[in-house]
């Protein structure tokens, strides 16, 4: 809460609003400087009654503990963790969910970065595994990965989703669940490897080549079907992530990354890439992700991941501490490219707000939004909308499921009813400081 | 080997090397024979294209599902704590169940499934004269052939799929 007898507090109240409910000028606090910002109150700051003198903690009266070979953070960080749907590994497949609600910034730890395993992480030794490429090539060819690391890399950044990503709102309903339950399988990293394109040019492309089917090393071989005009333009064979080697779950030691693109088709443990004609028509491709649209029609080749952004800060679960100065930030992202524009709404999408974008501003990767807030401590419904670079716009819930549909009854959090939902989300933000999902 | 001997001649030479494709890549890559591939080589095409030699029967298919499918998809394909593999009813919306034979555009695609990834514990431990078999037991247990059809490279590609046309390419310019 702000304390109007301070000079720094007068200020803020003095700021002008821009949009309903008290949403301030995404510049506001880069022109008010730091008497500014120390005067923002966070949603887990505590405020204390009474002034308390600093003292020295025990940690600052004796020397620390060693310095460990592999960093693990705080033992006070041990709740930020993904969810997980079949932690005993039963035969079907697991999910671990992203904590976006618990992080900042726009690259996914390694360690949180969300996960679909169809059949567990298989534990591949690296010196064992091999990439073949074949079928309409003039030379097949087989890789090590000791080859593969003397290749030209690049790194970049990208954001991978599920297809399945965001399937609680497909619900009639709001399904009341943190951003980590609704949002949650999708990740953002950087990944450094091999272009894929550089090792289509020693194996040369027959000219009647159009799809490859990219196969992985795990138990279900999962295998899906991709253009060559996508292998040719960003796709790379991916070695590392966030700097250090591919996590298990990400497919160590190599997967393909279709920048942009639906999840399932960036295979992990990727091992053989065979160019052919026409696509597999594989498991994925002909049954899960093809997305039923009303009258019993079913979309084929579902491959772009649209444009998209989610308010992480606040969001359901994460309650406001009182009436003050709030930064809402969120995520956005768009397969078709980089963020163009996002804005924030606090009245249920009546008035907008441009949201500053946090440089650097990626393709196809996440871009973190933000904008500065005055709660009054009345009820409000905070929205992000985003635009990208191609000119597309995130649909409303309403434009969306006019199109697409909803369900007739309420699905488990945890359930897909249907895939490649990107609307706009809405938390309504209650008297108490209780933040709900909503349809507005 | 010939040296150029003036820097004109240099240049020509370094431009057609570096212009023959050959010396851009690292070309670290093994050359790989189609015997050393056969064990991988497993991909099968909608039509029929990478389908192996061999065949199997309704009855015998029969015969492996009870033994190595029932207890997870059920007695009869019926389903249990996976997926049910018998089923036709329409496909309305989001809601309804996606089934192999009111899904799946095509029949080739069972093989190839089955024969990557089934059992879920044992994969690739059938051989293709049993993947042959299931695949024509649960073709026949959803009424898409006969009771006593054998399944081999010629017949299953053939098979027609009732949802074969209920799909719309989502991004066509894309492909």
């Amino acid at each position: 809460m702000t304390n109007p007898g301070k000079e720094s507090d007068k200020r803020l109240l003095n700021l002008p609003v821009v949009a309903g409910n008290g949403l301030l000028h995404r510049r506001a606090f880069l022109r008010g400087g730091t008497a500014l910002a120390g005067a923002m109150t966070g949603y887990s700051l505590v405020q204390s009654a009474s002034a308390q003198r600093l003292v020295d903690d025990p940690w600052s009266l004796e020397p620390g503990n060693p310095v460990p070979e592999y960093g693990t953070r705080s033992r006070f960080e041990k709740d930020v963790v993904r969810t997980l749907t079949n932690p005993k590994g039963e035969p079907r497949n697991q999910h671990a969910r992203t904590p976006h609600h618990l992080l900042n910034g726009t690259l996914t730890p390694n360690g949180l970065h969300f996960v679909i395993s169809h059949a567990g992480d298989p534990d591949i030794d690296p010196e064992k595994h091999r990439l073949a490429i074949h079928g309409l090539v003039k030379q097949p060819l087989v890789f090590t990965l000791e080859t593969l690391a003397r290749y030209p890399m690049v790194s970049r950044a990208a954001f991978i989703e599920c297809g399945g990503n965001s399937a609680p709102l497909f619900s009639k309903e709001p399904i009341q669940a943190n951003v980590q339950a609704l949002h949650g399988l999708v990740s953002c990293a950087e990944w450094t490897g091999v272009l894929l394109s550089t090792l289509l040019e020693e194996t040369g492309v027959d000219s009647k080549a159009k799809w490859l089917v990219a196969e992985g090393a795990d138990a279900p071989h999962l295998s899906r079907s991709v253009p060559v005009t996508k292998a040719l333009d960003d796709a790379m064979i991916a070695l590392y992530q966030n700097g250090e080697r591919l996590m298990p779950g990400n497919g160590y030691p190599m997967r393909l990354l279709l920048p942009g693109w639906e999840g399932n088709m960036n295979i992990k443990w990727l091992r053989r890439i065979q160019l052919t004609e026409s696509p597999g028509m594989t498991y994925y491709e002909s049954k899960i992700y093809a997305p039923i649209v009303p009258g019993g029609k079913a979309y084929q080749f579902y491959f772009l991941q649209e444009v998209k952004s989610f308010i992480t800060h606040p969001s359901p679960g994460l309650a406001m501490k009182g009436p003050g100065f709030y930064e809402i930030s969120g995520i956005a992202y768009s397969g078709n490219g980089s963020i163009a524009k996002v804005m924030v709404s606090a009245d249920g999408g009546k008035t907008w707000s441009q949201a500053a974008l946090q440089e650097p501003v990626l393709s196809k990767s996440f871009t973190r939004f933000r904008l500065p807030w005055r709660w009054d401590g009345s009820p409000a419904i905070l929205q992000s909308r985003a635009w990208d670079e191609a000119g597309y716009a995130q649909p409303t819930r309403a434009e969306f499921v006019a199109v697409r549909g909803e369900t007739s009854r309420v699905p488990a959090v945890t359930a897909f009813p249907n895939e490649h939902y990107n609307a706009i989300s809405s938390w309504a933000i209650e008297s108490t400081g209780e933040v709900k999902h909503v349809y507005a | 080997m010939y040296m150029p001997r003036c820097a004109t001649c240099l240049v020509l030479v370094v431009f057609l090397v570096s212009t023959s494709g050959l010396a851009q890549t690292p070309n670290l890559g093994k050359p790989l024979t189609p015997d050393e591939l056969a064990g991988w080589d497993i991909n099968i095409l909608p039509d029929g294209t990478g389908l192996p030699a061999g065949s199997g029967t309704t009855s015998e298919g029969a015969r492996i599902y009870s033994a190595k499918c029932a207890m997870c998809h059920g007695e009869n394909g019926k389903g249990g704590t996976n997926a049910r593999l018998v089923g036709r009813e329409p496909i309305k919306d989001m809601e309804s169940e996606k089934t192999i034979a009111n899904f799946w555009p095509y029949a080739t695609t069972l093989f190839d499934y089955i024969r990557r990834a089934m059992p879920w514990r044992q994969p690739r431990s059938l051989s293709n004269d049993e993947v042959y078999a299931l695949t024509a037991y649960i073709l026949s247990l959803n009424k898409l052939i006969g009771e006593n059809e054998t399944m081999n490279a010629q017949t299953l590609p053939k098979v027609r799929m009732p949802n074969r046309d209920g799909f719309i390419i989502r991004f066509p310019d894309r492909l």
